[in-house]
Order: structure tokens, then sequence, then C-alpha cells
């Protein structure tokens, strides 16, 4: 029997965890109701004028899409963990990095995917003027990424701690500085009339560099901690 | 083999380490007191005072310094970081988790006299400026590789972790040094130019500076030393030699 090519492990990789989450559905929704939930502290806490709320929506909104996502972060290789299935992929023939970027994706897919088809809403909530709404979600949708792929290598770090709990966002919060500068500050660029393209594409430039090298880092990091 | 790899070699022998440590510790520990002392004496008493600032400026002695170190020692420690995962040397693991305290400490001292120099200059403690926040990042990174370490029970594991996270890190190094030409920034850009000759800085101002920057490196080499010869020790701590040697100091 021939080994199996590399796209058709990363095929089965993709369905396992797909299914994965399929099996828990009810799960999914959380990092959705995390977000709702945190987005109503706002007006709650500085007043619901919309006069107030508006010029702080897309910051807002970003900083709940950042911290849905630091808490995801923790379950993005948990189980695997627990269950012997990273050992699994350690011994793999196929490359580590190819697995871990599955992985991601699946992790990108089922928990910021979900909380930035919602974020229109969020954005509605907190009256963020809606002209700036197309450049909210380019942002998200571009920035996103990034947030997933740099949280999964510092990730792989804390994996098999005990203590990970609160460890893992006071280490990933100060790389995820940049992406919410980029990503929030288009909006405020575009708010306030000027271009917001720079901003975009910066974080555009991230993702793809963080594409390329952060399955690399995440699948050094995990043989790093594992060896 | 030649005598440079030799002494590699021998040095990262953990006993020759300790017996490295211990006798370079106090001469770097000395040379940066009394290096300290000089400037910041100059700094405060012979410098004369600025033409706009008046007397605040005669912080910048102890800020600039400071500021120039906690990047230096990031470097430093990514370096160190790179050759412990590279080559697995353990005496480098050490060395560049006990960089981390050094380079916290000089964030801080930044981040603190920087707040002081402010308040009277731009009438404010903190501003959200891309040099100030990029320097807070860095600060926060500094304090995410010692938690991480001590995070980690395993003690090579820890070393390796805290060395990777470093690496990751030091894309935050030249945020910092360019933020000033990058954004708009209320800090001020460079004044002193190394490499071209054409320095903003009078030399009756400069010589201060140039003490107090020397004694920050060689406190850092003292205290990078120190500590790495206790974290050296404590992995040790099982090998006759360490406990020779724990048993002769009491």
């Amino acid at each position: 029997m021939s080994a199996p090519s590399y796209l058709r492990i990363a095929a089965a990789q993709l369905r396992r965890d797909l299914a994965l989450v399929w099996a828990r559905r009810g799960d999914a929704l959380q990092p959705v109701l995390f977000a709702v939930m945190v987005a109503s502290l706002f007006p709650l806490a500085l007043g619901a004028e919309p006069g107030k709320l508006a010029p702080l929506a897309a910051g807002i909104v970003w900083v709940c899409v950042l911290l849905a996502g630091v808490l995801g972060l923790d379950a993005l290789y948990r189980s695997d963990a627990e269950d012997g299935g990273l050992e699994q992929m350690l011994l793999s023939p196929a490359p580590l990095a190819l697995l871990v970027a599955v992985r991601v994706l699946v992790h990108w897919l089922t928990t910021a995917l979900p909380v930035i088809l919602i974020a229109p809403l969020l954005a509605e909530m907190l009256a963020l003027d809606r002209a700036l709404l197309p450049v909210l979600m380019i942002s998200l949708l571009l920035g996103s990424p990034l947030l997933s792929l740099v949280g999964a290598v510092i990730a792989a770090l804390t994996v098999g701690l005990r203590r990970s709990g609160m460890l893992l966002p006071l280490l990933v919060m100060p790389l995820y500085v940049p992406v919410l500068v980029f990503g929030a500050g288009s909006v405020a660029a575009a708010a306030q009339g000027l271009d917001h393209g720079g901003a975009l594409l910066l974080l555009a430039g991230g993702g793809i560099l963080a594409l390329v090298f952060a399955p690399l880092a995440a699948a050094a990091a995990l043989r790093i901690v594992h060896s | 083999m030649n005598a440079l790899l030799l002494w590699f070699h021998r040095t990262g022998s953990p006993p020759h380490f300790d017996r490295f440590t211990a006798r370079w510790m106090p001469w770097c520990f000395g040379l940066a007191i009394a290096l300290l002392l000089i400037g910041t004496w100059g700094g405060l008493f012979m410098v004369p005072a600025d033409y706009k600032q008046g007397e605040v400026f005669r912080i910048l002695y102890i800020h600039v310094p400071a500021a120039w170190s906690a990047m230096f020692i990031f470097v430093a420690m990514a370096v160190q970081a790179f050759i412990a995962l590279v080559w697995r040397i353990k005496a480098c693991e050490t060395l560049a988790v006990a960089s981390a305290p050094v380079g916290a400490m000089f964030a801080a001292i930044t981040l603190i006299t920087g707040s002081i120099w402010g308040r009277p200059t731009w009438g404010t403690w903190w501003e959200w400026d891309p040099r100030l926040t990029s320097m807070l990042v860095m600060f926060f990174l500094y304090l995410g590789v010692i938690a991480l370490h001590n995070a980690i029970e395993d003690r090579r594991a820890a070393a390796r972790a805290a060395c990777f996270l470093a690496l990751v890190g030091v894309v935050n190094v030249p945020i910092v040094h360019f933020s000033v030409h990058w954004w708009n920034s209320l800090h001020q850009g460079e004044t002193i130019q190394i490499l071209s000759a054409e320095s903003r800085m009078h030399y009756s101002m400069l010589w201060p500076l140039l003490l107090t920057t020397l004694a920050t490196k060689f406190w850092y080499l003292g205290s990078l030393l120190q500590r790495a010869r206790v974290l050296n020790l404590e992995n040790e701590s099982a090998q006759p030699w360490a406990r020779a040697l724990a048993a002769g100091s009491r």
C-alpha cells in the first residue's frame, strides 16, 4: 500500500475536524454569544446615546472579535493533547505544518467566521454609521485569519499546560496589538474621510506572511514543547 | 580544534560556566556602578541646562540608555534563543531566559522615566503614541517570556518554549525603533547619530550619555551572568560539583 498523498491526509483531517465540531454544534455558538454579550456591555457601561457610541462602534466590534478569538484559542489543540491525537499528528508522515494549517482553518471557520457574520448586528447595536460597515467587514475578514494564525503559534507553546487559562491571553495579546491598530484604524480613517486602503493592504500583507510562516512556526513550537 | 571553538565548548559545560560567571560578574557590576556614578554626576551637575526644556531634560541620561538597553537586550535574547534552539546549546537557553528579567526592568525604567519627563514637558503622564505603545508592548512581551518560563514545569521544555516566544517577539523591535518614522509621533526622532559624524547633540552634553549607556550595558552583562549562574546551579543541583559548591559556601 502506498502512502496517501498529502492532499488526501489534509482532506481527511479537515473532514475529521469538521465532524467533531458538528458533533458538538451547540458549543460552536458560544463565541457568537460571547461577542454579543460583550458588545452589549459597552452601551450599558458608557451610556446608550448613539452620538456617544457611534464613534466607538468599530473599535468595540474589533475588540469583541479579538476577545472571542483569544478565548477560543485554548481549544485549538487541547482535545488533541488530551486524547493523544496530537502525538499522531506529530508522527504523521504528512508535514505537521500542513495538519496545523488545516486545524487553524477549521478553527477560523468555526469560531471567527460566525462572529464576523454577526458583526453587522453588533455594528447596528452600537449605532455604527452604515456607510462604514463594508470597511469594517473587509478589515475583519482580512484581520481575523491573521489573529487565528498568530494565535496558533502561541497556543502551541502552551499545549498541555494545566494553568494555561490566563497565560495564553497574556502571551498572545501583545502580538495582537498591531492587528487591532490597523483593523480598527482602517475604519477610523474611513470615518474621517481619509484613505483606508493602506491599513487594509497592510492587514492583507500580514495575513499572507502569517499564512506562509505561522503554520511552520506553530509546528516548530509543537515539536519544541513535545520533545 | 581551534582555540576559540575549544573555549566556546568548555565554557558551555556547566561547572566551567559557573566558574566563568562567578569570575566576571563582579567586574561587570563594578564597572557599571563606576560608569553610572560618573555619568549621572556629569548629567546632573556638569552639563548645562537645555535652553528649551531647562533642567527637566537631565532625565534623558537615564531614560535613553534604558530604552536602548531594553531594545538591545531583546535582540540579544533572541540571538541567544536562536542559537539555543538551532544548536541545542544549554548555556544559551540559560542566558536567553536570564536576559528577560533584566530587559523587563530596563523597559519598565524607560516607561517610568519617560512618563516623569512627559508630565512637565508634554503635560501628560501617558500618551497613546506609537513609540510609547510599542515600548509598552515590548514590556508585555518580556513579561510573557518570564511567565511562560515559570508556567512550564519541565525545566528544559520551559527554557525552550520561552526561547521560542522570544524569537517570535523580536518582530516588535523594529516597530519600536522605526515607530517615530512610520507614524506621526509626539515622541521625538533620533538626535544622536552614531554612524554619521553629524550628531545633533553637542559633545558637552553627550559625554555623560555615553558613560551611562556603557554602564547599562555592563549592568546587563553583570546581571545576566548572575542570573544565568543561579539558573545553571538550579539546573545542575543534582550534580556533585554543584552540591560541593553549595556546601562550601555555607
